[in-house]
This record gives structure tokens, sequence and C-alpha cells, in this order.
């Protein structure tokens, strides 16, 4: 199942949260060979999860981190506009409707549907959140997935070679994509939206939780 | 309420929020009769420098009729907000209506174009960039010019010198 958590509530799902900075460390460190920092306990962190971002984690059956994303309010502190300005033709990207998702992250066994499933949860968040645009940070095997599941980004500045190169590009909302990731992910878009609500503490109809003031 | 947003940058319905709690329901019950309206819509904001600040929306009504408001409403009142903590910052360094944004060379191409009375498609032709792109500078130099839409950024870039046509 997807799960929408900020950084401060991560410990409240122990398994989870170690397992995905475990498998971020995997991902970025061992395999794509980026330059970020792995703690002692195997972790790969950075000065962007010390901000409370919120992250779009697939849980699977066993309680693991199956793949994540994370998201930054452009507003405030991104690595986009920190690290990556030249390639952005100098334009800080800084928008209440344009949020910054890094950190792509899939378990070394996750499968085909996961990928997908996180799409589907980045388009629940654009959507419920009134955003018009992600700015991202992705390589060139994310970009693939991407395009695989007919949502490219628009690519505005790339830098490095091969696997270690790094691309940021925008995404923005594209309801005819939904079939698609939605039969991708095995997901409807009811058991998409009932995730959503749940993380959000949402209940449906006139609130059983409610304050009854009347 | 406040310890639930301050630390998030979603937009909360305030029927969305964790009543459960006595305390919580107290503290609704006497703000209520201070005035305070049963709904209420909560935005969450993020500055640079680890600023932050919330903005919120209240009234009376019933669940209905503000889950509705929210609903049709909810990309304005983000808007409205951002506008509110960029005036208030500008006071607070006392620079109010004197310091205007810095735009980069290619949000003042941008806007530029705009002012000419390019077309986006125009617009991205003459840039180089994709038509995608190019909204996503102009949303950014939107935001700096703390405009409500494109329009009316063009007209503040305009007003304020930032580019001549």
């Amino acid at each position: 199942m997807l799960r929408y958590v900020y950084g401060n509530d991560l410990e409240k799902f122990p398994r989870l949260q170690d397992s995905m900075f475990r498998d971020r460390a995997e991902q970025f460190h061992t395999r794509l060979g980026w330059k970020v920092a792995v703690d002692a306990q195997g972790w790969e962190r950075d000065e962007y999860d010390a901000l409370n971002p919120l992250y779009v984690i697939w849980e699977t059956a066993s309680g693991r981190h199956g793949g994540s994303m994370r998201f930054l309010p452009t507003t405030g502190q991104t690595m986009v506009n920190d690290h990556f300005l030249h390639l952005t033709d100098g334009v800080r990207i800084e928008s209440p409707l344009i949020w910054e998702c890094t950190r792509f992250c899939l378990a070394p066994d996750a499968d085909r549907r996961v990928t997908a499933a996180l799409v589907l949860g980045a388009g629940e968040v654009m959507q419920n959140f009134s955003l018009s645009h992600f700015v991202g940070v992705f390589d060139p095997r994310m970009e693939r997935i991407y395009r695989m599941l007919g949502v490219n980004p628009d690519v505005i500045g790339r830098k490095g070679e091969g696997e270690a190169e790094i691309g940021i590009g925008l995404w923005e909302f594209i309801e005819s994509a939904r079939p698609r990731v939605q039969g991708r992910a095995k997901v409807t878009k009811a058991q998409s939206r009932l995730w959503f609500n749940a993380s959000f503490g949402i209940t449906d109809g006139a609130g059983t939780r409610a304050f009854a003031l009347a | 309420m406040i310890h639930g947003c301050f630390q998030r940058f979603n937009p909360v319905n305030w029927k969305h929020l964790d009543w459960s709690g006595k305390p919580a329901r107290a503290f609704m019950k006497e703000a209520v009769e201070y005035g305070v309206g049963t709904q209420g819509f909560t935005i969450p904001m993020r500055g640079p420098n680890g600023q932050f600040a919330l903005f919120t929306v209240n009234h009376t009504c019933s669940d209905e009729v503000w889950e509705q408001f929210v609903a049709d409403n909810q990309r304005d009142l983000i808007l409205v907000a951002h506008g509110f903590n960029q005036r208030a910052l500008a006071m607070e360094e006392g620079v109010f209506s004197v310091n205007h944004p810095a735009l980069s060379p290619r949000e003042l191409s941008a806007m530029t174009l705009l002012a000419k009375g390019r077309s986006r498609a125009q617009a991205a032709d003459e840039m180089n960039i994709s038509e995608h792109t190019l909204r996503v500078y102009i949303e950014a130099a939107r935001h700096k010019l703390g405009a409500m839409n494109t329009t009316h950024a063009v007209a503040r870039a305009l007003a304020v010198g930032l580019i001549v046509v």
C-alpha cells in the first residue's frame, strides 16, 4: 500500500523508515555512485531529509520499503535551487504551486507495479493539493521508467555522463495517463484515494470526528 | 491545529484534523464562543531561510458547503496566502514597496516576450525552450512578483520597470 508520511512521523513506522534509508544507500551510493553520505547505521540521508519533507512510500505486505520519493515545497529550501541553478538557465524555480520531487528510489527486489504506484501517489499529491508542477532530479534509469509509464518529464537540463547522469525535469498532471498508470500499479482510483485519505486523516461525508457545535 | 500545521506544508481543512482529544474540542468550543467560525482551512507556508507561516480562512456554514468552497477555491487561496506572506515579510524587513524582486535573465526574457504580445508557443520558440519549461519560468516570475496571474505579473514587471517594451 501507499503511505504519505512526513519526516517527523517516520519513527512511527520503524521498519519502513529503516528499510527506506537503507535502500536509498543501496541505490544512490552503491549502484549509481552519487556523492551521497551514508551514516554508520547504513542510512543515506541528506540535509533535505532534515527539513521534514513529505515521503510517498510503497509499503510491502511485510511492512518493508518497496519504493519511495520525497517532496518539498519550492518556496523553501530545495535541491534544485541550491545545487542545480546552472541547469535551469539560472531560474530559481520557486512557487507555491510547484513542489520538488527527489530521491525516487526502488527496493532492489521491487516488483514492477511499485514504480507505477509511486507515480500514482505523486499524481494524488498534485491533484489534491492543487499543484501545477513537480520539478525533479532523476537518473537515466528512472527516466526510462517514466517514459514507459507515459509520464516523461520535460527535461530542462542534464549533468554528468552515463549512469551517473543527473537530469532536472518538470511534470504536470496528465489525467489521460491515469488509466495506464493505475493498470500497471494494479490499483484502482478508489483504492488510491482511500490510501491518500487514510494518510491525511480525511474522512468521507460528514466527518465522524467533526466537532459538533450546533 | 497550529501544532499540527506548522511542521507540514499541505493545506488542511479543519474537518480533517484530529478532534478526538477532549482539550482540542474544548479549545475549539471556546474559540467559537469568541467568534471563530466552525469551519476553517489552513495553508502552511515555507519561506526562504527556514521561515514559516500559517494562513487561515474561517467561516460558519455546513460541512458540504465548506467542502465545496475549498474544492472550488483551493488554488486561489494558496496564491492569496503566499501573497500575504510575501507582503508581511517585506514589511518586516522595512522594504515595503521599495525593493523589487530580482528576476533572472531568462525570466526577464519570458516576461518581455509576453508583454510584446507573443503567445506562449512563440515565446518558447524564440527562447529555444519547451512551452512546458516556459510556463514554469513564468510561474516562478509570477510568484516573485507577488502577482495573482500571468497578466498581473506582466503588468507588475512593466510598472516597476523590470522590463521595457
